[in-house]
């Protein structure tokens, strides 16, 4: 089951952070409607940069954890490693690869040099 | 249908192989297994004895499995000494009366050790060395004694007169002889052999005939020799050759041989057919085999016999030896003395480096028929091969022992050159065909082999061999040892060392650009991290680096279940001021934190959020703290016992030593975690063995112990060397360290690290101790440069604000995580269960 984003309307989007809070590869996280959301900078192997955001719910250790993972690709896919038990998700899609659980993915942008979030 | 009765009498080693291999054999069931032992405890390696005097343990040196009687059914007699045997009725009886019925009879009685009749023999302070119980009885007249005198220059003798010097006492050994390991070693050998033993403190007496023991002037007792020359000593141990112990089969009427031992045929079988006879009480084809391995295959065969596989025959066995008598190598191969007519011998001496190598082959120069190494023996795996299995030698023989210089290949043969029944462990009779199956059946790894087939697990003379046959292996069925780091890495942590190294790269991004590919991941980031750690020794959270630390190096501290974090103040050798105990316990009440006391020896804080990490550092660092480094990959800390301070029966500062030795070493990253401990006596109260590297105090300086480890797999460390004062301690660890950091796996302990070491701890040794690889000033380099830049990281930390923002939960608010919640029990918080959570009310995401 993939976790869609659905297009969101300009009202959505909140300001969290200013883009130069975002340390490259390394998560923080940010409260939005009482959602707790993990959002990361990713620096791709073309010089690129991506943002991605989900939840920072680790279904498995049922902890509040995943913007303190460890960020990289497993065969392909971008990925944040839980913290506790390692199992990695899916920044795209939100899925696990280890196991048959999703979590909720979230739309982020930089806009005037802020990162918004809409969730 | 009833069982058939089995009774083994003996329990040493050679008894112990048979009932293994019995209980392991198909038609196990079909029989009932009894066996006598008249010691206190069960087998245990008698070849290792002197590593008794060492620090090893009864335990350690136990053969049995815990549990394996048990699980395999065998009734076990223990201190029961069979009397006598009653071959009509088929029956044993034992010291104390009772009677025990047999099918077939084992006689696995051993030898007992030969006592020269001379005159004074039996005074309380003349000892042997055999069991468990000799060692000890040596070990207390040791205790009362300056001077030893050990009566025999075998290899036995100078095992014993290792144990005397172990024990502190001045040493002697009496030889009849005109050299050292007369039967396995030529003039040549024995002269060097000599030579070492006495530059490590042994006096060596050949050509003396003892003919007299009398009351000493100075000491106990004067040995009065033929030459009419003396010597006074406390104490004599005689290890003058062993002889059968047959008086059980002589009164049951079975046949022997004139100078004694069981005759027995082909099958182990002796005049009663009934009756087997294995190991050192044995006689075969007028010979008695006094080494382990021929016992092992007599065992076998006795095995295979009951068992109606009559295929299986004793065929006599190969005596030749490879062992280490006092730190030197001595090694004999097959006819040492060139006994064989028209036999020529090659030989090489090399004074400067103390080695002696001797090799006989025969007359035409095709084969190999003995050889002798001293001071280094490293070919013998490869000519014992040449030997018994008639390969032919090179053009030029004497290739085979000459140094190789200017890169030259070695050489001898490739394992390849072996055929599949070349026994290549001969302790655990192993074949070449046998590691290849074990291969071939999925095995990759030396450590796995090992385990598997046991090859190299006893004397371990065979193990750079089994890593040879591994290799090749491998190669041939085209599996190529894959020691990539991951997906993004082809190279393995010690290349990626070595890269990082000499092409002093500093960031992640420029070792991905030029080695790796992709984003890399959550195992080559730390790695990379640690190793950067490791050579430049940054702070770990710059910039840079920071997106490459697990999250315990991340937040320096470790995440528990909830995503909380613990705190362990640094608690150098575990000594703390009233002050500093205080301290810790006003920052836990302040910040609700649950304490817990650690195995090593300092205070565990649980409990702690992301944002109350720094104030809870700032107090701590005023209180005098530093980090603990408990959340990284690095020296954890080093335990100690009291010591002599305090302890009546401390003999070294350990206290001292390990406040020293932590502050030097703490930080420094590592494979995986790093424990050490100090013991201020042999009584090792700190529990050093059971560490990456342990210190035990000796009254002439320090022992130093390696790759130890508790936890899951539980690892005894190994000796490493002896009465080191303390400068060299520190630079043999210096070095160790150093040479576990650059070469080891990815979290890999150093107990594994050594598990599969090619070569194991001699070659270990040979690399710290006589620094064979030419390495040891540049890792003694690097050890300085990173004890000199060390920092406390909390310290940097709670100084710069740039670091301190990114300890918060949320980026854009001051809450906190609402899914860390705590309920008290035992007067202490906790994390709340889910179900309590909630009953509280708490959602929880």
């Amino acid at each position: 089951m993939n976790a869609t984003v659905n297009a969101p309307v300009e009202a959505d989007w909140v300001a969290v952070c200013e883009d130069s809070d975002l340390i490259p590869n390394v998560g923080i996280c940010a409260k939005v409607n009482n959602k707790q959301i993990a959002i990361f900078l990713l620096k791709n192997p073309d010089g690129s940069e991506s943002l991605h955001a989900i939840d920072n719910h680790d279904p498995k250790s049922n902890a509040n954890v995943l913007s303190r993972g460890i960020v990289g690709d497993l065969k392909g896919h971008k990925v944040v490693a839980s913290p506790i038990y390692k199992n990695h998700f899916n920044l795209e899609t939100g899925e696990c690869l280890e196991e048959g659980y999703s979590i909720p993915v979230y739309a982020v942008r930089e806009q005037d040099g802020k990162i918004e979030i809409a969730a | 249908m009833s069982k058939e009765r089995i009774v083994v009498i003996g329990n040493g080693m050679v008894g112990h192989k048979f009932l293994e291999s019995f209980a392991s054999q198909e038609s196990r069931d079909n029989f009932e297994l009894t066996t006598y032992c008249e010691e206190p405890r069960v087998a245990y390696d008698r070849v290792q004895l002197s590593a008794y005097f060492s620090g090893k343990t009864a335990e350690d040196l136990s053969l049995v499995t815990p549990g394996f009687y048990e699980d395999n059914n065998i009734n076990i007699l223990l201190n029961s000494k069979a009397e006598s045997i009653d071959r009509e009725a088929k029956k044993v009886t034992s010291s104390d009366g009772t009677e025990l019925e047999y099918d077939k009879l084992i006689l696995a009685t051993g030898s007992f050790p030969f006592v020269p009749p001379i005159p004074g023999k039996d005074r309380p302070q003349c000892l042997v060395y055999r069991t468990i119980e000799d060692l000890e009885a040596i070990e207390s007249a040791a205790a009362k004694s300056k001077v030893g005198v050990v009566v025999g220059g075998g290899l036995l003798g100078l095992e014993a007169a290792k144990a005397l010097k172990d024990l502190g006492l001045e040493t002697h050994v009496v030889e009849f002889a005109p050299r050292l390991m007369a039967v396995q070693v030529d003039e040549g050998g024995g002269a060097l052999l000599r030579t070492m033993i006495e530059e490590l403190g042994v006096n060596v007496h050949t050509q003396k005939n003892t003919q007299n023991i009398a009351d000493g002037e100075d000491y106990a007792l004067k040995m009065e020799f033929a030459d009419g020359s003396t010597l006074e000593t406390d104490m004599i141990v005689f290890s003058a050759g062993i002889r059968p112990r047959d008086e059980l089969a002589r009164e049951a009427g079975l046949e022997m041989g004139e100078r004694g031992g069981i005759v027995i045929n082909n099958y182990c079988q002796t005049s009663d057919p009934d009756i087997y006879a294995i190991g050192e009480c044995a006689l075969w084809n007028s010979r008695i085999f006094g080494l382990v391995a021929p016992g092992y295959q007599m065992a076998d065969v006795a095995v295979d016999t009951i068992a109606g596989k009559l295929e299986s025959e004793f065929a006599g066995a190969d005596m030749s030896t490879k062992l280490k008598l006092m730190g030197v190598d001595v090694a004999s191969i097959g006819d040492a003395h060139g006994n064989t007519p028209g036999a020529q011998k090659y030989s090489y001496i090399d004074e400067h480096n103390q080695v002696y190598k001797k090799i006989v082959v025969s007359e035409d120069g095709k084969h190999l028929l003995g050889a002798v190494l001293v001071g280094d023996a490293a070919e013998y795996g490869t000519l014992l091969q040449m030997m018994l299995n008639q390969i032919e030698c090179p053009e030029h023989p004497d290739s085979l022992i000459l140094p190789q210089r200017d890169g030259a290949a070695p050489a001898g043969l490739g394992v390849d050159a072996l055929p599949e029944s070349a026994q290549i462990c001969s302790c655990n009779n192993v074949s070449k065909g046998d590691l290849c199956g074990a291969i071939a059946e999925g095995v990759t790894d030396l450590g796995d082999l090992k385990a598997c087939t046991k090859a190299g697990t006893s004397c371990g003379g065979c193990a750079a061999l089994v890593g040879q046959v591994l290799n090749s292996e491998l190669e041939k069925q085209g599996i190529e040892v894959k020691k990539d780091l991951c997906e993004h890495f082809p190279y393995s942590r010690q290349e990626l060392f070595h890269l990082i190294q000499t092409e002093e790269i500093k960031t992640f991004d420029e070792l991905l650009e030029k080695y790796g590919t992709g984003h890399g991941c959550d195992i080559c980031k730390p790695t990379a991290g640690s190793i950067f750690a490791s050579v430049w020794n940054e702070h770990i959270i710059e910039k840079p680096l920071a997106g490459l630390q697990d999250t315990n190096d991340y937040y320096m501290a470790n995440m528990q279940k909830d995503g909380t974090y613990s705190v362990v103040p640094r608690v150098p050798g575990g000594e703390i001021t009233p002050e500093g105990l205080i301290a810790i316990g006003e920052v836990a009440k302040k910040y609700n934190l649950y304490t817990k006391i650690t195995g090593g020896q300092r205070i565990d804080l649980f409990g702690a959020q992301v944002h109350e990490l720094p104030h809870i550092w700032g107090e701590l660092i005023e209180a005098g703290f530093e980090s603990g480094h408990a959340y990284g990959k690095a020296l954890r800390t080093v335990k100690s016992c009291v010591g002599s301070t305090w302890c009546r029966y401390g003999v070294q500062d350990s206290v001292g030593a390990a406040i020293d030795i932590e502050q030097r070493y703490r930080g420094i990253r590592s494979p995986h975690k790093m424990k050490m401990a100090v013991s201020g006596c042999t009584r090792e109260c700190a529990e050093a063995q059971c560490k990456d590297i342990g210190i035990i105090a000796t009254e002439k300086g320090w022992n130093l112990y390696v790759c130890g480890n508790g936890g899951m797999k539980p690892r005894h460390a190994d000796l490493f060397a002896s009465d080191l004062d303390y400068e060299t301690l520190i630079k043999y660890i210096d070095r160790f360290m150093m040479f576990y950091i650059k070469t080891a796996d990815r979290l890999q302990r150093t107990s594994v690290w050594m598990d599969n070491m090619e070569g194991g701890l001699d070659y270990l040794k040979d690399v710290i101790i006589n620094d064979s690889l030419g390495i040891c000033a540049e890792l003694e380099k690097q050890m300085e440069y990173l004890v000199g830049t060390y920092q406390c990281e909390w310290k940097t930390t709670v100084e710069d604000p740039e670091k301190l923002k990114r300890f918060k939960h949320f980026v854009n608010s001051d809450d906190t995580d609402s899914n860390v919640v705590f309920v008290n029990e035992r007067e202490q918080i906790r994390p709340a269960t889910t179900d309590e959570k909630r009953r509280l009310n708490v959602v929880a995401v």
